[in-house]
């Protein structure tokens, strides 16, 4: 029999350092795991002792394409922990806000580095050659996202206006009212690009996956709601820990999560899609019909499709907020401190995100625990392999790794924020 | 009468990594020590925001730190338009796509400004949270000299 090693060393787009090993036996495949060389950055340890208020803008740092993600579990968790309730509007602007994310975050992705998969093309650069028009039309979309971002957050990357009880300074209606023309015209923009993903040639793999997100809201979730699954969980945040656990496997340096007494979940659009497609906004609904896409979805290729129908959703949901805004009388409600622990899950776009912070009566920073949707998402990521791959093995080996790094690319991976990830090696036996 | 030749300046990087902030601290050097007509910009390192930073000026200078092997502080001026090749940064960039991938880009875009020239800084230490090294605070000081100079000459 003969044995062959193949070594990659460094899978592309996807954020971080980690790598990708396969053993392959003959026709079997007999391991496929995700190695996260990416050292732990250990925010829960340096979190003790920090003043809550301090959380929303540490946390952040975590993550360059999805700091609202992090603001906005950190912030949810110190209210739950201190028993505030923010105003309406408040809560209108985080769903705006998390909107500017979602944009920023589903488009560089889908336009920068999983649309070259699908293309044929190794990456952006390549692509824009052949294609400039869908890589400046991705360039003017994503900048919508940024705009939101700026105007509410203080700037595009890293927002420094969000804190516990809302923001440090609210938008006036008037401030708000310009970027109406620039969401109308990405909107239209991305209901023309939903249609051109649609035709892309996806594989057909399917998985009986346990979806978990944020559910039961009576909205499509960001930032509220209970946390539900495809088998049957349905509880509060308060509760995650219960049915949710980290563990630690040797080949990575990022835990990784798995529903107590369940096994792997996934977590991410097509998680968040299948469980509130009903709730999607009437443009995203007709585009999601339009692309092809059922009331659920377990392909993961289809991913993209899924990730283009929120950002539609994120353009109408954005809209609906600015002409709905009416400015609160406070931008921010008073704290009471006082000790205690809060709970939070909110839907980051590429997974629902969990934060849990113990505070000491003078608010210090006793204990914190910050599972990203990565971690949740890298078991879920290696069974896609073990699943899907071996039908691909008599694929040349070029093919046979580019079909492995798809399948890892379909789940955005960040794997800055999971260790808190990619270099491939294949071992033919 | 055409409008006046639009210049800018970019200071790249994540100021909490490290020697990642030194583009960011040139930036920050050169504020009120170059002519009227140049722009100064920071910015965290995204490719698509940089795209479009570089279709919006017909000079663009960039400035950030690289990881190649050179002692940390090492300047080197690279004309992106002869088709130097930006090497990697030190990891401000998302999901790899940062300068390097801009730059290329925007040449596959044909959008590169009619001069587009990149200072890249060796850096030494990229930890988060992480004081940028003394010989990169040197160097950026040196760089924010050199660009002076070629801004002021121009």
């Amino acid at each position: 029999m003969t044995r062959k090693t193949i070594k990659v060393d460094v899978l592309a787009r996807v954020e971080g350092e980690g790598g990708l090993r396969l053993v392959i036996d003959g026709n079997t495949l007999r391991e496929a795991e995700l190695k996260i060389f990416e050292p732990p950055r250990f925010f829960e340890a340096f979190l003790r002792g920090r003043n809550y208020t301090e959380v929303p803008d540490i946390t952040a740092r975590i993550c360059g394409i999805c700091p609202v993600a992090y603001q906005m579990s950190a912030v949810h968790a110190m209210e739950d922990a201190l028993g505030i309730t923010v105003s309406h509007p408040i809560r209108e602007l985080r769903r705006l806000l998390y909107c500017g994310e979602w944009v920023e975050s589903h488009v560089l992705h889908m336009y920068m580095l999983h649309a070259p998969d699908f293309l044929g093309y190794e990456g952006a650069v390549e692509m824009a050659k052949d294609y400039p028009d869908i890589v400046q039309t991705g360039l003017r979309i994503k900048k919508a996202g940024n705009a939101i971002l700026k105007l509410l957050g203080g700037r595009e990357i890293h927002p420094i206006n969000v804190r516990v009880g809302g923001f440090y300074r609210v938008p006036t209606k008037r401030e708000l009212a310009p970027l109406r023309e620039e969401l109308q015209r990405a909107l239209e923009m991305s209901l023309n690009a939903v249609r051109l993903i649609a035709g892309f040639e996806f594989p057909d793999c399917t998985r009986d996956y346990e979806m978990v997100s944020l559910g039961k809201a009576g909205e499509y979730p960001f930032n509220a709601g209970r946390v539900v699954s495809s088998k049957g969980v349905d509880i509060t945040p308060q509760e995650y820990d219960a049915h949710f656990e980290e563990y630690h496997v040797e080949h990575s340096n990022a835990l990784h999560s798995r529903r107590v007494g369940a096994g792997s979940y996934l977590t991410g659009p097509i998680a968040r899609y299948s469980l509130n497609s009903a709730l999607l906004s009437p443009l995203a609904k007709q585009a999601a019909r339009e692309a092809g896409l059922e009331a659920t979805c377990n392909n993961p290729f289809r991913s993209i499709v899924v990730r283009a129908v929120e950002v539609i959703f994120a353009f109408e949901e954005a809209l609906r907020v600015i002409d709905a805004y009416e400015p609160p009388d406070r931008p921010f409600e008073d704290v009471a401190l006082r000790a205690g622990t809060g709970y939070a899950c909110t839907e980051a776009p590429r997974g629902m995100l969990y934060h849990r912070y113990s505070i000491a009566e003078d608010g210090a920073i006793l204990d914190a625990k910050i599972v990203p949707p990565t971690s949740q998402n890298l078991p879920s990521i290696e069974d896609d392999l073990r699943t899907f791959a071996p039908a691909w093995l008599q694929q040349d080996t070029n093919r046979l790794r580019h079909l492995c790094e798809q399948t890892i690319r379909n789940h955005d991976p960040c794997i800055s924020c999971s260790v808190h990830f990619l270099k491939l090696d294949i071992v033919r036996v | 009468m055409s409008e006046p030749p639009r210049r800018l300046v970019v200071g790249v990087g994540n100021p909490d990594r490290g020697d990642d902030g030194v583009g960011r601290l040139v930036a920050r050097l050169l504020r009120g020590r170059l002519p009227a007509d140049v722009r100064i910009e920071e910015q965290a390192g995204g490719a698509a925001e940089l795209v479009d930073l570089l279709q919006q000026a017909d000079c663009v200078i960039l400035v950030d730190a690289a990881v190649s092997g050179a002692p940390p502080g090492t300047i080197r001026r690279l004309d992106c338009r002869a088709g130097d090749v930006v090497p990697e940064s030190g990891g401000a960039s998302s999901h790899g796509f940062g300068v390097a991938q801009a730059v290329a880009l925007a040449a596959a875009l044909s959008c590169m400004p009619r001069v587009c020239v990149a200072y890249v800084i060796e850096g030494g230490s990229f930890a988060v949270g992480g004081a940028m090294s003394g010989e990169v605070v040197s160097a950026a000081q040196e760089a924010a000299r050199l660009i002076v100079t070629e801004l002021t000459a121009a």
